[in-house]
């Protein structure tokens, strides 16, 4: 074993508490040999791609053809779905629901999450033990008196009850990370904001939420993408045709009569690409929105 | 710059933030509180009432309080709770045991450093945004009888014409498996790759030093740090996977024969489809005392938060 590898020039004499923004890159000191790390990395691409590969395929090639390459292109597909089988609606509503949701519970979240990392309250064992808790409560075993209350309300085969059963079922997870992230910004920040005459809502605005950033955005994308793909609170409260969302949508292709293959990959493509592409855009954050302090916390 | 602040208390002095009122606590947490009382409290509550009674929209002569009946009727009469019960130990057990498996594998190796690492990572991270739908329809496509993966493998001379997996019941399940290990894995190697990253690297560095080995400094290092991480994702994952209804509901319906109807889809069909509400209330509150009964066991067993470390 050479320990000769180590530079140790990377991160001179770490900061104290370095601030919850700052990326470390990780190199860890024993290099295994490449293949050790190439040949089931290429593996499990090969179990990660394949499958997108067959979606895309089937979406771009001509109906009949068994070719394994999607060439000749075609559109038709893509067509037929946005245009005949109401994907253009779905879109638009699936939009509405996860971007209304994810606002719904950062907000919430923020404020809740916010009381938990800078207060001591006497409520404040009991309600984080109730977060945990209802964490186990099964959101798809609630459907029946969930379906009554939004009955009442007048809210089936409105956006809104998907909208508020989405946030309120991110809620818990998103104030335990929301709370970490904040823990680890240091309160001198704060008061020294406060000492200058900032209320605490502008110290606030102007000093921790800057800092939250990644954890933000691990926290909103996890909302944006969970109600995106939920599937059972559409499919139960929204009966109306135009107020469906996607995964309803291609739940419907699914289980038509004759399944159109084609179409059937269409609408998966429509209803992947929007996560995929949040997801490509924040999984770096990801990684150190967690590390900041969500599994420590 | 302390002569500054002094001089800035003047007499109509505005509330500065660090004195504020008793009560701004219990404001901040008050939307969150209600609406968690709204709709998860009191759903919750109704499920327990509900499982009292006899409830079924199309037989409203039926209804009326039923005491234990609906239990005494989950427990003794009902053949499908039992198989549907099993079915979902058997589900969760496999599911999360081979997404930690092969999630803690994907972790350590993508927090190595090697040219291409991000694209790696923002690759086979990817199904993980993808939704339980999305899913079945992707595995839908490549598990179809004629046009699927299959057809491809028996014109290359492995296996045979027109078979589907999703119709047999002998390789149903390992086909819904597989379905969602494509995108289960992800979460885990996400969770655990966040956790990687906080070890320290002087702890590896002195390992070395002393001539342990790869293999030693996992098990010695890397495990015993990453344990409150996996527990905690492991018991999220479990729950999740017990109570997730939108793969099996799409990609084989519970079927075939209800060969994988795992216990929330057998509350759904009896539930909606069936209107007994009386009764799904029932199934419900059974599976939430299994779910806790099994999470504070883990938690225990696992000793979650112990002092070692």
């Amino acid at each position: 074993m050479t320990a000769a590898v180590i530079d140790r020039e990377t991160a001179p004499a770490s900061a104290p508490p370095a601030p919850p923004a700052k990326r470390r890159r990780n190199r860890p000191i024993d290099q295994p040999p490449r293949w050790q790390i190439f040949l089931p990395l290429g593996l499990y691409l090969l179990f990660t791609l394949i499958p997108f590969y067959w979606m895309l395929l089937f979406a771009l090639r001509e109906p009949g053809s068994d070719s394994l390459v999607p060439w000749p292109m075609t559109g038709q597909h893509f067509e037929k779905v946005w245009n005949e089988r109401g994907f253009d609606t779905y879109f638009l509503n699936s939009m509405y629901v996860g971007i209304a949701s994810m606002l719904m519970t950062m907000l919430v979240a923020l404020s809740g999450g916010y009381a938990l990392a800078r207060f001591k309250f006497r409520l404040r064992m009991p309600f984080m033990l109730a977060l945990l808790c209802s964490q186990f409560i099964p959101g798809a075993l609630m459907l029946v008196p969930l379906f009554e209350i939004f009955r009442e309300l007048q809210l089936l085969n409105s956006l809104w009850s998907v909208i508020i059963a989405e946030t309120v079922f991110q809620l818990p997870l998103s104030m335990i990370l929301i709370a970490g992230f904040i823990r680890n910004v240091p309160p001198s920040l704060e008061e020294a904001a406060w000492v200058d005459g900032c209320s605490r809502l502008r110290a606030f605005l102007a000093i921790v939420l800057p800092l939250l950033r990644p954890g933000l955005i691990a926290v909103g994308s996890f909302a944006f993408v969970h109600s995106w793909n939920h599937f059972l609170f559409a499919l139960m409260f929204l009966n109306a045709q135009d107020k469906q969302t996607i995964p309803v949508g291609l739940n419907t292709l699914i289980g038509s009569d004759s399944v159109d293959l084609g179409a059937l990959a269409a609408g998966g493509v429509v209803a992947a690409v929007p996560v995929v592409l949040v997801f490509a855009f924040i999984q770096r954050w990801l990684i150190t929105g967690f590390s900041a302090g969500a599994v420590k916390g | 710059m302390a002569d500054a602040v002094k001089e800035r208390t003047r007499p109509p002095r505005r509330r500065r933030g660090g004195s504020s009122p008793r009560s701004l606590p219990y404001l901040l947490i008050a939307p969150a509180g209600l609406l968690m009382l709204g709709f998860i409290a009191y759903p919750m509550l109704s499920v327990i009432y509900y499982s009292l009674q006899h409830y079924n929209v199309t037989k409203p002569w039926r209804d009326g309080f039923a005491g234990l009946d609906n239990f005494r009727e989950i427990f003794t009469d009902d053949p499908f709770f039992w198989d549907t019960l099993l079915f979902s130990a058997k589900w969760v057990f496999v599911e999360v045991s081979l997404q930690l498996v092969f999630g803690l594998a994907l972790a350590l190796i993508i927090n190595q450093t090697f040219i291409g690492r991000g694209l790696a990572r923002a690759l086979v991270f990817s199904p993980w945004a993808v939704s339980g739908v999305l899913t079945s329809t992707i595995w839908l496509l490549i598990y179809n009888p004629s046009t699927g993966i299959n057809r491809y493998l028996a014109d290359a001379g492995i296996g045979e014409y027109g078979t589907s997996v999703l119709a047999d019941t002998g390789t149903v399940f390992w086909g819904a498996v597989i379905a969602e290990l494509w995108r289960g894995v992800p979460f885990f190697a996400i969770l655990i790759l966040a956790d990687l990253q906080s070890v320290s690297k002087d702890l590896y560095e002195a390992a070395s030093v002393d001539g342990a080995s790869r293999v030693r400094q996992f098990w010695h290092i890397t495990l015993p740090h990453l344990r409150d991480a996996i527990v905690l994702s492991t018991l999220l994952r479990a729950v999740w996977e017990f109570n997730n209804v939108d793969l099996l509901y799409t990609l084989t319906g519970g079927g075939p024969a209800g060969e994988t109807t795992t216990l929330p889809l057998y509350v759904a069909q009896t539930g909606i489809h069936g209107n007994e509400f009386g009764y799904a209330s029932a199934l419900t509150t059974v599976a939430f005392v299994i779910l806790l009964f099994c999470s504070i066991l883990y938690l225990r067993l696992s000793k979650f938060g112990g002092d070692d470390k």
